[in-house]
């Protein structure tokens, strides 16, 4: 076995590559809470306040959703060379793990943010009559009805944000980010071995396959429809 | 008590200003099932959300039971609200509650229960619409009549005076039409609800409303029992009403009618008189004929009616005599040639 790795991955330090594997995941684990912290109400406040909704505000909502447009339409990797000041004040470095965090929250929460909108959407305007009609406040609509009848489109929204951080976090090896990204950049590609790039390729995929199928079942096990 | 004093809405649509409903004066007794007809757009679902302020009024007042409600706060709006049920069309229940959880809900929200309280409120309510055994199911697994059952259930949670029916039997088959309308009169009777419903049938009105309001392009223009509404119906939406819903088209009637001789009536029986020998008798003493040109023996709620357009042949002297003996006998008689 030892020989074959040898043979074919012959340029492969497999304690990197665990360390690597590590570091990704940790980088997804630790930018998804945050993402969802801040994604999540404000894709609430993006639909309460949009067209025809129950607290319509055309203006607001048009700052906001312009916001949320220029935070998305800025290209991750510029966005991470634009926010290296920013994550320096916040958590002392722009390296490593922790350094990749900030950046990744701020690409991945606003796209979020508007996955949740468009799960809201998808929430039948009856049923938010319905409840209006109970004698709800709004907080009460929002946690009693409108979150639980989204649920399963809110995590599909969470499985595809997830996927997306998985493809930042390795464009945040471009910039000494650490994970597989990282490996690819600094193996694959400045030192040109195929090898290393081939494993990293195959463990983003596998990675990818395990969230999406989580994701999908989740989803399965929470809808009633 | 029901009442809308000069209350209108107009809505804001691309900077043009859209009347929904006209100013508008309207009472509703406690305890009558009041319905709404109009075709779609005629402001009779705008009129059904003011009541329970699901939309604002632009301007009047809306009174129930002494207290303005258009004037109320927030919370006062919320508390008021648990005092009106409402129904929709489509159900509106929430697909990730079963149905305990569904009928639970108004009083969870209004949070003066305990837990057993509730529970023991959604079987007590459960079982009174038939859904005993249903009540861990979720609404996917329902069929559309129970899960109106499920909505209806649900709507008296709080045991509210009022229930609001947003053309609720209109996604249901007829049998089940007839079980919700019957369920609801039920409920009716038993709990003393105010109930108003709009429908764009005539058939659900004749079958549960004791009184009924016709609306056209956003405004009430004939209201009355549903027995006067129903049976001499003056204003031309009403009488397009009525003659849909007995499925009469009124050109080829007229064509039909054109060949025969006589003189034409519209007799209409109410009550007793509906099941009496009277045709006959009248022929018999007045020696006129008669035949039968269209008619129809149903119930208004629970009152027999009948109405029978009947061509008379015979002396002048006669036909007479025997339009006499139908007046003398209730029987209300419109002559149409």
């Amino acid at each position: 076995m030892d020989a074959l790795l040898t043979r074919f991955f012959p340029n492969v330090y497999w304690d990197e590559i665990w360390q690597g594997s590590l570091d990704t995941l940790w980088m997804i684990a630790g930018s998804m809470p945050f993402t969802v912290l801040i994604g999540l109400p404000l894709g609430i406040v993006l639909f309460l306040t949009g067209p025809r909704q129950l607290l319509a505000q055309p203006t607001f909502y048009g700052v906001l959703s312009f916001v949320v447009n220029v935070l998305r339409s800025i290209p991750f990797v510029i966005l991470l060379i634009l926010m290296i000041p920013l994550t320096e004040t916040l958590v002392g470095t722009s390296l490593g793990v922790a350094g990749a965090i900030p950046p990744l929250v701020a690409g991945a929460a606003p796209f979020f943010a508007r996955l949740v909108e468009t799960a809201l959407r998808e929430v039948e305007r009856g049923i938010i009559e319905a409840t209006q009609a109970m004698g709800a406040s709004l907080s009460q609509i929002i946690f009693r009805a409108l979150l639980p009848e989204a649920l399963p489109g809110l995590i599909a929204a969470v499985t595809v944000t997830a996927i997306t951080l998985v493809s930042y976090t390795a464009m945040s090896g471009l910039i000494g980010g650490g994970g597989l990204g990282d490996l690819a950049v600094r193996y694959g590609y400045q030192r040109y071995q195929p090898d290393v790039m081939f494993i990293t390729v195959v463990l983003l995929i596998v990675l990818v396959q395990v969230l999406q199928t989580v994701g999908d079942r989740l989803v399965v096990f929470f809808s009633r429809k | 008590m029901i009442e809308f004093h000069q209350v209108h809405k107009t809505y804001n649509a691309a900077g043009r200003e859209i009347p929904a409903l006209k100013a508008t004066d309207l009472s509703i007794q406690n305890g009558e099932i009041f319905g709404l007809i109009g075709h779609s757009g005629a402001g009779k679902s705008t009129l059904l959300r003011l009541i329970n302020r699901l939309e604002n009024p632009s301007g009047g007042r809306i009174v129930v039971d002494g207290e303005d409600v258009t004037a109320l706060s927030s919370g006062g709006l919320r508390a008021y609200r648990r005092h009106v049920g409402m129904i929709f069309q489509h159900f509106n229940l929430l697909s990730s509650k079963t149905v305990a959880g569904n009928v639970a809900m108004p009083m969870e929200l209004a949070g003066a229960l305990s837990r057993t309280q509730i529970a023991a409120r959604v079987a007590q309510l459960l079982a009174r619409v038939g859904l005993a055994d249903h009540a861990m199911k979720y609404p996917a697994q329902l069929s559309g009549g129970q899960k109106q059952r499920v909505g209806i259930a649900r709507a008296l949670a709080t045991d509210p005076k009022i229930l609001l029916c947003d053309e609720a039997t209109s996604a249901l088959d007829p049998q089940t039409t007839g079980q919700v309308l019957q369920l609801l009169a039920e409920i009716n009777r038993e709990l003393k609800l105010t109930i108003v419903l709009i429908t764009h049938e005539m058939d659900v009105i004749r079958r549960v409303c004791d009184r009924v309001a016709v609306m056209d392009a956003g405004e009430i223009v004939e209201q009355g029992t549903v027995a006067d509404v129903f049976l001499h119906p003056q204003h031309a939406t009403t009488q397009r009403f009525v003659l849909e819903s007995e499925h009469i088209d009124e050109a080829s009637q007229r064509d039909d009618f054109a060949h025969v001789e006589g003189r034409i009536l519209r007799l209409t029986f109410r009550g007793e008189a509906t099941y009496s020998p009277l045709l006959g008798r009248v022929a018999r003493e007045t020696g006129i004929d008669y035949s039968i040109l269209a008619g129809r023996i149903d119930r208004i709620k629970d009152d027999p009616y009948g109405q029978l357009t009947i061509a008379l042949m015979g002396l002048e002297t006669d036909v007479e005599a025997a339009l006499a003996m139908f007046h003398a006998a209730d029987v209300h008689v419109e002559v149409l040639r």
